[in-house]
């Protein structure tokens, strides 16, 4: 149990992931199906960004105590630590997997615009977003050329 | 084999830059083509970007051949800090496949777009396309794991809206487009969770940082649950059974040059991909991989080669047929990686060519004439090789190499599969290639009884000869079946450095 306490941020993650899955697969909705697309694509950012966690580390910005904003960051900072480190020894997190997951946000946004621009023009096409209703007017009109010249 | 150093001639700064150019120039491509005034300019460019990029892929080929691998750091920081472009043989022929496709694909393009998409959608259209060759070409070059992952998806993501744009003809390409976008999407983020795993476990993303680090992490739990998404994830994108039920509606129901373009080049980058991370980032020999490769893949790939020729013998539309077809011949290829020696490895990437080759052949001759017959049932197309000689005779050719008639590209790779089985001593693997070449003669039987021997329905639209613009592209790849069916040496060579170069860069 303590270790699941400890690795809250990991059990959301499956939880978020779990979740996002078994909503794409058991939803007969297709705009359903695109929130659990995106639940479970957001769970990856999730588990990226707890991988850069430092236990301790502040932000991955560079403190430099000569200049005034320096000084200022490192009067954010835990003073404690700061007296017993010294401003050198501070530790950051880590900023690989922001970036990297930033990256994966935009990828997921640009899938979810294509699905639910597809999700409209089904619509357009059936009349309908049930994945059932579709599935039924395809077997119906097998011969079917849908809209367009 | 043609020496590849000689072949090229090029700037010297365009030859630095070439690996790079190589992406840049589809992606370039693809913003001009999006604001392209009308359909001919569009199309003028996207020929121009394949050209260009088939020329930078002969570069980098022969830069290669000069010097055994070539490094690209992009932006100039250093790997393992920054991402790196790493072209070893396997990603030179890979290379030379995706964009020798893309430009005959393009060529193509010309004539089956005015017949298949609305005129204002073209622009679009053609950018798509680049996009999707921009992406599939960066997923071969590239040697950092999660800049392979965006490279994925950028392709990914031009196919899914090239898929959907099938509906201008046929509405039901747009559920397929649908779940093509679902089960790919879901590929892809296992794929990046499998790459977070192991960047936990080794701090790295650079693929060959990766594999040195792993040599002391092989029995880590990270890297094991790395593994097994990642495979997951890769075996969705390249229709891996029990994977593939995306596939055969998105090929049957794309524009034709989506069938064509899609079922030559993008799983097969999938399968380099996969690849790539079996045999170079994970240890071959090691526990899991092997066991996976003998426990998994073998048997997945032989399932495959069976249940889904059985499909296509059972199935009443043409492209479906191909597309069965399709999934069954990745179910070769994966067997002949899975045998693990340098013959059947290289056994599977001639395969691979050899697919590409026929299934793009095939797909464009029917899409040539599909369009006048608005055909989609082997009855549609009932006696078309009797109004259309010179396009079905390509396809007569393809389907021949599809069998593995003798003297085509198809009987030869067969054979080096079972020649790599039978020293591997696995005779199974030549069992199930033989069943899977019965059931082969079966479907590619049935196509050709109806376009040839059948007569037309009194009164059924009855086909014509495609036009020089299909024709041309059509007879190129049915003439490169041949040719490599007589004279191999090209595509062997290829594929024996391919092997070696996967098999050999072991740390």
């Amino acid at each position: 149990m303590s270790f699941l306490l400890d690795h809250l941020n990991y059990v959301a993650v499956v939880v978020l992931m779990m979740g996002g899955l078994f909503i794409v697969f058991s939803s007969g909705n297709l705009i359903k199906r695109m929130v659990g697309l995106a639940i479970f694509q957001t769970s990856t950012g999730l588990f990226y960004i707890s991988l850069a966690k430092v236990s301790g580390g502040t932000a991955p910005i560079m403190i430099n105590a000569a200049s005034k904003e320096g000084q200022a960051l490192a009067a954010e900072l835990d003073l404690a630590y700061v007296a017993a480190h010294g401003l050198d020894g501070v530790v950051y997190s880590n900023p690989l997997p922001h970036v990297l997951i930033l990256t994966a946000i935009v990828v997921g946004v640009s899938t979810l615009a294509v699905g639910l621009a597809i999700a409209v023009r089904l619509r357009e096409a059936y009349g309908t977003l049930e994945a059932d209703e579709i599935a039924a007017l395809d077997r119906e009109t097998p011969k079917s050329t849908g809209a367009g010249p | 084999m043609i020496s590849f150093e000689t072949l090229y001639a090029a700037p010297l700064e365009l030859i630095k830059h070439a690996p790079v150019l190589l992406v840049a120039g589809p992606l370039m491509g693809a913003c001009a083509a999006a604001l392209a005034p009308n359909s001919r300019w569009a199309w003028m460019i996207s020929v121009a970007a394949s050209i260009f990029a088939a020329w930078m892929a002969l570069c980098v080929a022969g830069e290669v051949a000069r010097k055994g691998v070539v490094d690209y750091a992009i932006g100039g920081f250093a790997p393992p800090l920054g991402i790196a472009f790493r072209i070893d043989w396997l990603s030179a022929m890979m290379g030379l496949l995706i964009s020798f496709i893309s430009v005959l694909a393009a060529l193509y393009s010309g004539h089956a777009l005015r017949a298949e998409v609305r005129e204002e959608k073209h622009g679009l259209f053609q950018a798509g396309f680049l996009l999707c060759q921009a992406g599939l070409l960066g997923v071969v070059s590239t040697g950092d794991a999660f800049n392979a992952f965006v490279f994925l998806e950028v392709a990914s993501i031009g196919t899914y809206a090239l898929v959907a744009l099938g509906a201008d003809r046929d509405r039901r390409a747009l559920p397929a487009a649908f779940n093509y976008l679902i089960m790919g999407t879901i590929g892809a983020t296992f794929f990046v969770i499998g790459v977070g795993f192991l960047y936990a476990a080794t701090g790295t993303l650079n693929m060959a940082d990766i594999a040195t680090r792993l040599v002391t992490l092989s029995d880590s739990r990270a890297v094991l649950a790395g593994f097994a998404f990642i495979v997951v994830g890769l075996g969705l994108k390249a229709a891996m059974f029990p994977l593939h039920g995306w596939l055969p509606n998105a090929y049957a129901y794309a524009p034709s040059l989506i069938a064509v373009f899609l079922s030559a080049t993008a799983t097969k980058a999938a399968i380099y991909l996969l690849a790539r991370f079996l045999f170079t980032v994970f240890d071959p020999g090691s526990g899991f991989a092997h066991l996976f490769l003998v426990w998994v893949l073998a048997p997945l790939g032989a399932i495959a080669a069976i249940v889904c020729s059985l499909q296509a013998v059972f199935e009443p539309e043409l492209r479906r047929m191909l597309a069965f077809s399709s999934v069954a011949q990745v179910g070769y290829i994966l067997l002949g990686l899975s045998i693990a020696s340098l013959g059947g490895m290289s056994a599977g990437l001639m395969h691979l060519t050899a697919h590409s080759l026929m299934k793009a052949a095939l797909f464009m001759a029917l899409g040539g004439v599909a369009i006048l017959l608005r055909a989609r049932t082997l009855a549609d197309f009932a006696g078309a090789g009797r109004d259309a000689p010179w396009t079905m005779a390509a396809f007569a050719i393809a389907a021949a190499s599809l069998m593995g008639l003798p003297l085509t590209f198809g009987f030869l790779t067969k054979f080096r599969l079972i020649e790599a089985a039978l020293s591997a001593n696995q005779i199974w693997i030549v069992a199930v290639i033989a069943a899977s070449s019965l059931l082969a003669l079966i479907y590619v039987g049935r196509m050709l009884e109806a376009l040839f021997f059948r007569t037309p329905a009194p009164g059924a639209a009855r086909a014509a000869e495609a036009p020089l613009g299909v024709l041309v592209p059509l007879w190129i790849l049915a003439g490169v079946s041949v040719w490599f069916g007589v004279d191999a040496s090209l595509p062997e060579g290829l594929a024996n450095s391919g092997a070696l170069a996967l098999l050999g860069a072991r740390p």
